[in-house]
């Protein structure tokens, strides 16, 4: 078992035939992902790594029978892309994309609210199930087929708590970036109910940072229907507030989402947490003994 | 991406929301034509920055006279005003903002934002308006209040209704005020805006609305539909440093430390500048050269870090994902010696063909410090800022 994505993954690339789009597509297929082909309105019926393309998510479903969906398509028609995808039915939808503008995000979760699509970012690695399915930008060689989930809003910072969970041989479960954007899709809150749920899963890594709320959300969450260990690490006690650390997600607003507020809350709901971006893996050997 | 309160007014008054009656000025003889123009007694002479506070700073000014006006302006244009919400700096007045006061019968609260917990533009509201609502939403809470709007419904009357009664409008008020926050919802969603505050939003002796003051904040994400809008920038009020990394498209945050970091990803450089910390050192910025750390981007983030003074050493923290860090470590070499760097450089170099970026890096010339972990980077960096 993992979460989201696995052996029967039957993926589309949305955006298929871009530099993006060809460059990671290739990475998955080696890797062993099914991807099933492509959409890129307007050049259905080629060929593109000996895969079909498509000119609609639709057309993809009906000859493909997809299930899954990674975003490549730039930010100013990505929206657009996350809905066509929805509205084809496609179940999980992992969007790559960064870049895209809140007011746009704001419509796509307000649309998914009612939907039983789940969208993934964007503005994320992605999501991979070691051994099984790669989809996104994650470099494959760090992952190990094991037993720890992990959820995090920062691609780099998923690469260093994947790196030391396989060094110490631990490996991963499935590991989502849920994107570094204030509104996106799954939270860590819906990510750590699927971990709880999964029986490869024994402990959870949770990499957090500063702005927004979602990780006292997900401390609330721990504390009251976790059973499984969760450590935790929040990036961002040296950020000053008002500035925007990088992602868009990443600002401390009026004294609010600061990394302090969020250790505490997590630290009160009993999770593990680190000081040190170093120790995450450590940590979760030392609790799993 | 923030405008100059005459902007957000210039937009304000295109959405209906009554603005008063002022324009901006560049020289003191302009501040006295617009006077002139406006008519009256007396005018207020705004200094426009980017930053709140102004009013305590001395950035607003009464005048009663053409003299008076052409004085103030002559003063304010060309000097710097740092305020209590400034950052720290000075930031240059270039021009000033000429306006007939109002008359003012009470002063409240109103902004307009996305909340991000609930997924919904916002408006927030309180009849404590010329205050700072930090501490008021700390001190009072029950003197704030805020609703939701429906992305699909949009802006509806009774939301305004609600919210107006709630600041002890009367019924001519209120209707005046619904009308305010329908313009400001609509200006909110077409202009992609971030954040719009009015702090404050006053009732006049006459009954009427005005919004004394406005700040307006555009989702940087979005400028690629409003060109109008992104041409507003200004980018004197600005940090020149991370003006200039924006350039090059890099994320750059000065901070008042003393070691130097370029990381790649948003995270890790957090992560990084944390790790710096907890290790006793002191942080000199944030920057993420991005996903490729190609040769040129090194480059640029290494002109940029050296160009702090009192930068006493660097910390390079590569998480090499699909990008080799044999490659890296080659652009690296290249940047240091082009840049020519003379402060110690720590090298973390993770990833695939990290063992081979290594090595480059220990044989070559250029002296450079390979770390073999990130804790033994972060001791290393601190170490080597403690010995400079």
């Amino acid at each position: 078992m993992s979460i989201l994505v696995n052996n029967d993954t039957k993926l589309i690339v949305q955006g298929f035939t871009g530099s993006q789009g060809t460059f990671h597509s290739k990475q998955c297929i080696e890797y062993g992902t099914n991807i099933v082909g492509g959409v890129t309105p307007g050049r259905g019926g080629e060929t593109h790594l000996d895969l079909p393309v498509f000119n609609s998510c639709a057309d993809a479903v009906a000859e493909t029978g997809a299930n899954a969906t990674m975003i490549y398509v730039p930010a100013p028609f990505a929206a657009d892309a996350i809905l066509e995808a929805e509205a084809a039915g496609i179940k999980v939808i992992i969007c790559i994309t960064e870049h895209i503008p809140v007011m746009d995000m704001l419509k796509v979760r307000a649309v998914l609210e009612d939907s039983e699509s789940v969208l993934i970012g964007p503005n994320c690695p992605g999501v991979i199930t070691p051994g099984e399915c790669k989809i996104g930008i994650m470099p494959a060689h760090i992952h190990q087929k094991g037993k720890i989930g992990i959820v995090s809003r920062s691609g780099t910072l998923t690469y260093e708590a994947v790196f030391q969970t396989t060094n110490i041989g631990l490996g991963q479960s499935t590991c989502v970036g849920i994107g570094g954007d204030p509104i996106h899709g799954l939270d860590f809150t819906d990510v750590l109910e699927m971990f709880e749920n999964d029986p490869q899963t024994e402990g959870v890594v949770m990499v957090g940072e500063i702005g927004g709320t979602a990780e006292e959300e997900a401390a609330e969450y721990i504390q009251h229907h976790m059973k499984k260990p969760v450590v935790a690490y929040i990036a961002g006690v040296t950020a000053p507030p008002g500035k925007r650390m990088g992602h868009a997600g990443a600002i401390i607003s009026g004294g609010k989402g600061t990394a302090d507020d969020k250790f505490a809350a997590l630290e009160k709901a009993g999770v593990a947490t680190v000081r040190s971006t170093a120790e995450i893996g450590s940590k979760m050997q030392e609790i799993l003994g | 991406m923030n405008v100059h309160e005459y902007q957000a007014k210039e937009i304000f008054a295109r959405f209906g929301v009554p603005a008063g009656e002022g324009k901006v000025a560049r020289s003191a003889d302009e501040a006295v034509r617009v006077a002139k123009e406006l008519g009256g007694e007396r005018w207020v002479v705004k200094a426009q920055v980017h930053a709140g506070g102004r009013g305590k700073a001395g950035g607003v000014k009464i005048c009663d006279s053409m003299d008076d006006v052409k004085k103030v302006a002559g003063e304010m244009i060309g000097a710097t005003l740092e305020t209590k919400q400034s950052g720290g700096v000075a930031l240059p007045i270039n021009s000033v903002y000429v306006e007939k006061p109002a008359d003012i019968e009470s002063e409240l609260y109103l902004s307009v934002l996305v909340d991000r917990a609930t997924r919904r533009v916002t408006f927030i509201a309180s009849p404590e308006g010329g205050m700072d609502i930090e501490e008021v939403a700390d001190k009072t809470p029950e003197r704030i209040t805020q609703i939701a709007i429906h992305p699909a419904a949009g802006f509806q009357a009774y939301q305004g209704r609600q919210l107006g009664f709630f600041l002890g409008l009367d019924k001519k008020q209120v209707g005046e005020f619904v009308k305010v926050m329908k313009g400001l919802y609509e200006m909110f969603v077409t202009t992609d805006a971030s954040l719009v505050e009015i702090n404050p939003l006053v009732t006049t002796k006459q009954g009427g609305l005005v919004a004394l003051d406005g700040k307006l904040n555009f989702d940087d994400n979005a400028l690629f539909r409003h060109k109008e809008f992104a041409d507003m920038r200004d980018v004197t009020q600005e940090n020149e440093r991370e003006a200039e990394a924006a350039e090059h498209d890099l994320n750059y945050i000065q901070l008042d430390g003393n070691i130097g970091c370029m990381v790649n990803g948003a995270g890790l450089a957090m992560g990084t500048m944390d790790l710096v910390k907890l290790h006793g050192g002191e942080p000199a910025n944030f920057l993420d050269v991005g996903g490729g750390a190609t040769t040129e981007r090194v480059t640029e983030a290494f002109k940029l870090i050296t160009a702090g003074e009192g930068v006493k050493a660097i910390l390079v923290n590569i998480f090499g994902g699909i990008v080799r860090c044999d490659l890296i470590a080659e652009g690296i070499i290249t940047a240091a010696k082009d840049v020519g760097i003379k402060v110690p450089v720590v090298v973390r170099l993770e990833g695939t063909n990290a063992e081979a970026g290594r090595k480059l890096l220990d044989e070559s010339d250029y002296e450079l410090i390979a770390a073999q972990d990130l804790t033994d980077a972060a001791r290393k960096v601190v170490a080597e800022a403690a010995k400079g």
